[in-house]
């Protein structure tokens, strides 16, 4: 078609109507865009003005009584922390600190001071949830909510581990499968299984890999060693339990990412690669100076999709772990749940949403910050 | 068939389904998916419509696992139906949220009734039990004498000591994976229905019952602590499989072998009768305070916005019937809500094979606190278990849970209850 028949057609559109072309461009486009933007709308950005809402009132999900405001309570209630410092017991006759027979040093119980101790009635309610020595004082961290306390850190390291190992395990997986090899996808295929499957599902599945009597994991590991290992019980123990969701994680995730890095690998024109063989640089050279800086916006996507996801952690706790054992796979997104639904206390778990989104939004933030092109 | 006839057959249903002229009453049940249950409840809905020409049940199942959620939410959006079924300890949650008017049934109905069948809130009934569940050690004749150890009865139950004794003498043999069987497998409600019991005959509670407005004491007080260490120690030494109970272990186990004592429901029972020739089913131990074990099952209530409320109560008076509350026993082995009912039943009559639970209901039994409360206390108590049996520190464990149930009793202004 050439240049001035197509400015026919152009003109021709113009008509005197209602509307001119530009605002009819602009009515499309919001018409298009409506079937999204309605269901956003309602199931996120409503549901989220309600929460933001709810976390400063009462509101109970069932109850006869009215929805009252109580400020900021619901947040100081997650967020109070305080340090607490206590001295040994000392000796009546001697002076000296007491010590019990095996020769620790013997304090005053740290329940007579944080429950209903009028004279420190700052401590009123908290708990213990760090304690550490220096010298003979024994220092607390005392939370007010130490379980949304544990499950903030657990979350915090989550997505620490996961971020960068789930990313890089799904880059090397992309640059293996993105060869043209004969069949190379039914490798592609297997890779991406996990990611279609349901989160419920691979959750039970792995429940029975780390199965602690006769899981397969176990299985696998006493036979690699004749018989000699142990079986440990993945989920019931308090320092397997958090790794084993996380390695479960990366693996149910890592093929959807390796999809996203391969369509930035195709992306990269071959040409370069064929000048960089040119000029005689190996594969090692050729990933530094040719691929990395082509998949610099792909790394910057994934970077941030992966790191709000691993946030949203939820499903694989509810079915694995519920939480436990000793609090040790807590997370916010199953508290949020927990307490909003199954205790009907809406104004705490949208306490915990409206927090977790802060968080997001600013950890976002700063990885944008950090990523922004330098000119 | 031509489409002439068809027409005539539609044209036919229709001029029925308007001669009825029955008003339709809408109810909900918990139990899709169990066909027995399906068919004896259908049965009583059967025989309700034809008894009568003024009232017309349609019945709607949901799994049991949705079944709370799906209430919930239809209240919450005005579209509750009129029969609603409801777990005999969340019923004052939603009577005191307002889902629910009280029962006005015959008098004297529920005279037989085992007290576990029967809900109360507020001085009123709201909902009645066709049967109730009841927990016992489940064990076999062999496994005790074998070992020398008492076979407790109702009026001479073990006492902790003896029971401990005897955990640690099963464990000895070396035959069994675990001597105890509790169903830690089994989480959600059963841990407070099964295991609170434990807690009450040690002396302690979910909540001080006298005001139901604190549990300070209750659940964290000497008594509690004492059953804390002594649940802690069931695992610490092994007595016990702890939260990662296989669930496959919990249903097969005590029949596989594996566990010579199985802390186990009514429902149960007739698997390990056909395991086994000379099962046993024997009371709780007692601590201290007399030995216990959880009471109330689902029941049926009528709906706060039910317009109908006058038929929702005849299909309830109907279907309290005996012979209705004898075939859900013979059905799905629940215990009959009457003493007459039981003994129209297989199991239940004098001589009965399960005959001991219905005098375990009627002699040890403890509803849960009757609070809306109940709720929120329920989950509280089950992380506390569990964190314990994982080697939580008790009292602070136990402080905490007080404090969850006390601010949330706060939260909620009393539920209701005032000093």
């Amino acid at each position: 078609m050439s240049d001035s028949r197509l400015e026919a057609r152009v003109k021709t559109s113009q008509s005197p109507h209602l509307f001119s072309h530009k605002q009819k461009e602009a009515l499309t486009g919001w018409f298009m865009a409506a079937p999204a933007l309605i269901l956003l709308l309602t199931f996120l950005i409503i549901p989220f003005i309600f929460a933001f809402y709810f976390s400063f009132t009462n509101q109970r999900l069932v109850s006869p009584n009215p929805t009252e405001f109580v400020g900021l309570s619901n947040f100081t209630r997650l967020l109070t922390v305080r340090t607490f410092t206590l001295e040994p017991l000392l000796d009546e006759t001697t002076k000296q600190a007491q010590r019990d027979e095996a020769g620790n040093l013997v304090y005053p119980s740290l329940r007579d001071y944080t429950r209903n101790n009028p004279d420190y009635p700052q401590l009123n309610g908290l708990r213990e949830w760090r304690s550490w020595q220096s010298g003979n004082k024994r220092t607390y961290l005392l939370a007010s909510d130490v379980v949304f306390m544990k499950a903030l850190v657990n979350i915090l390291l989550f997505v620490l581990i996961v971020a960068p190992v789930q990313a890089g395990l799904a880059l090397l997986l992309a640059l293996l499968i993105n060869q043209p090899l004969r069949g190379i996808n039914i490798f592609r295929t297997i890779y991406f299984m996990p990611v279609v499957i349901s989160m419920v599902v691979i959750a039970m599945l792995w429940r029975f890999i780390y199965d602690g009597n006769n899981g397969l994991l176990n299985t696998l590991l006493g036979y690699l060693s004749f018989g000699n290992f142990k079986p440990v019980d993945w989920l019931g123990n308090a320092k397997t339990a958090m790794p084993a969701v996380i390695i479960m994680s990366i693996w149910q995730a890592v093929g959807f990412h390796m999809v996203i890095w391969l369509s930035g690998l195709q992306t990269i024109p071959s040409v370069l690669y064929e000048a960089a063989s040119t000029e005689g640089a190996n594969n090692l050279q050729k990933f530094r100076f040719v691929t990395w800086p082509g998949l610099r916006n792909t790394a910057i996507f994934i970077l941030i999709i992966i790191t709000m996801q691993a946030f949203g952690l939820y499903t694989q706790i509810e079915v694995m772990t519920r939480g436990g054992p000793l609090d040790s796979t807590q997370t916010l997104v199953f508290q949020a749940v927990q307490r909003g639904f199954e205790k009907q206390d809406i104004s705490g778990g949208s306490a915990i949403s409206v927090l977790l989104f802060l968080i997001v939004l600013s950890v976002s933030l700063i990885q944008r910050y950090l990523t922004r092109e330098r000119r | 068939m031509t489409y002439k006839k068809l027409l005539a057959l539609i044209a036919t249903l229709f001029i029925f389904a308007t001669a009825s002229a029955q008003t339709p009453l809408s109810m909900w049940y918990h139990g899709a998916g169990n066909e027995v249950e399906k068919n004896i409840l259908n049965g009583i809905i059967t025989d309700f419509n034809a008894s009568q020409s003024d009232w017309k049940i349609e019945l709607q199942e949901f799994p049991q696992g949705a079944y709370n959620e799906a209430v919930v939410a239809a209240a919450l959006s005005g579209s509750l139906p009129d029969i609603i079924d409801t777990d005999g300890p969340v019923m004052p949650n939603w009577a005191w949220s307002g889902y629910m008017q009280p029962l006005n049934l015959a008098e004297g109905s529920l005279d037989n009734f085992l007290p576990g069948a029967i809900g109360n809130w507020e001085g009123q009934v709201y909902s009645v039990g066709l049967w109730d569940a009841a927990v016992a050690m489940v064990t076999r004749r062999s496994t005790l004498e074998d070992n020398g150890i008492r076979i407790p009865s109702l009026e001479q139950p073990w006492t902790a000591d003896e029971f401990n004794a005897a955990l640690e003498t099963l464990k000895a043999t070396g035959k069994y994976d675990y001597p105890l069987d509790l169903g830690m497998a089994w989480t959600g409600e059963w841990y407070p229905y099964a295991f609170s019991p434990f807690l009450q005959s040690f002396g302690g509670d979910l909540i001080d019952r006298s005001t139901f407005l604190s549990a300070e004491g209750a659940l964290n007080g000497p008594e509690a602590v004492a059953f804390g260490n002594w649940w802690q120690s069931l695992f610490a030494n092994d007595m016990a499989p702890g939260t990662s109970q296989d669930g496959a272990d919990r249903d097969t186990g005590f029949a596989d072998g594996k566990y010579a004592i199985s802390w186990n429901g009514n429902w149960a029972a007739l698997g390990a009768l056909s395991a086994f020739d000379d099962v046993l089913f024997l009371p709780a131990p007692d601590f201290g305070n007399g030995p216990k074990i959880g009471a109330a099952s689902w029941q049926f209530g009528v709906s706060a916005s039910s317009k109908n409320p006058e038929g929702a109560n005849a299909f309830i008076q109907f279907a309290i019937q005996d012979k209705y509350l004898a075939a859900f026993s013979n059905g799905i082995g629940l215990i009959p809500a009457t003493a007459s009912a039981a003994a129209m039943t297989d199991n239940y009559a004098d001589g009965g094979a399960m005959a001991v639970f219905f005098e375990l209901s009627k002699q040890q039994a403890l509803i849960r606190p009757p609070t809306p409360g109940y709720v929120v206390m329920a989950l509280v108590f089950e992380k506390a278990l569990a964190d314990i049996a994982n080697g939580a520190d008790v009292q602070d464990t136990l402080d905490a849970a007080v404090d969850e149930i006390n601010a949330d009793i706060e939260k909620n202004k009393g539920y209701g209850f005032s000093n």
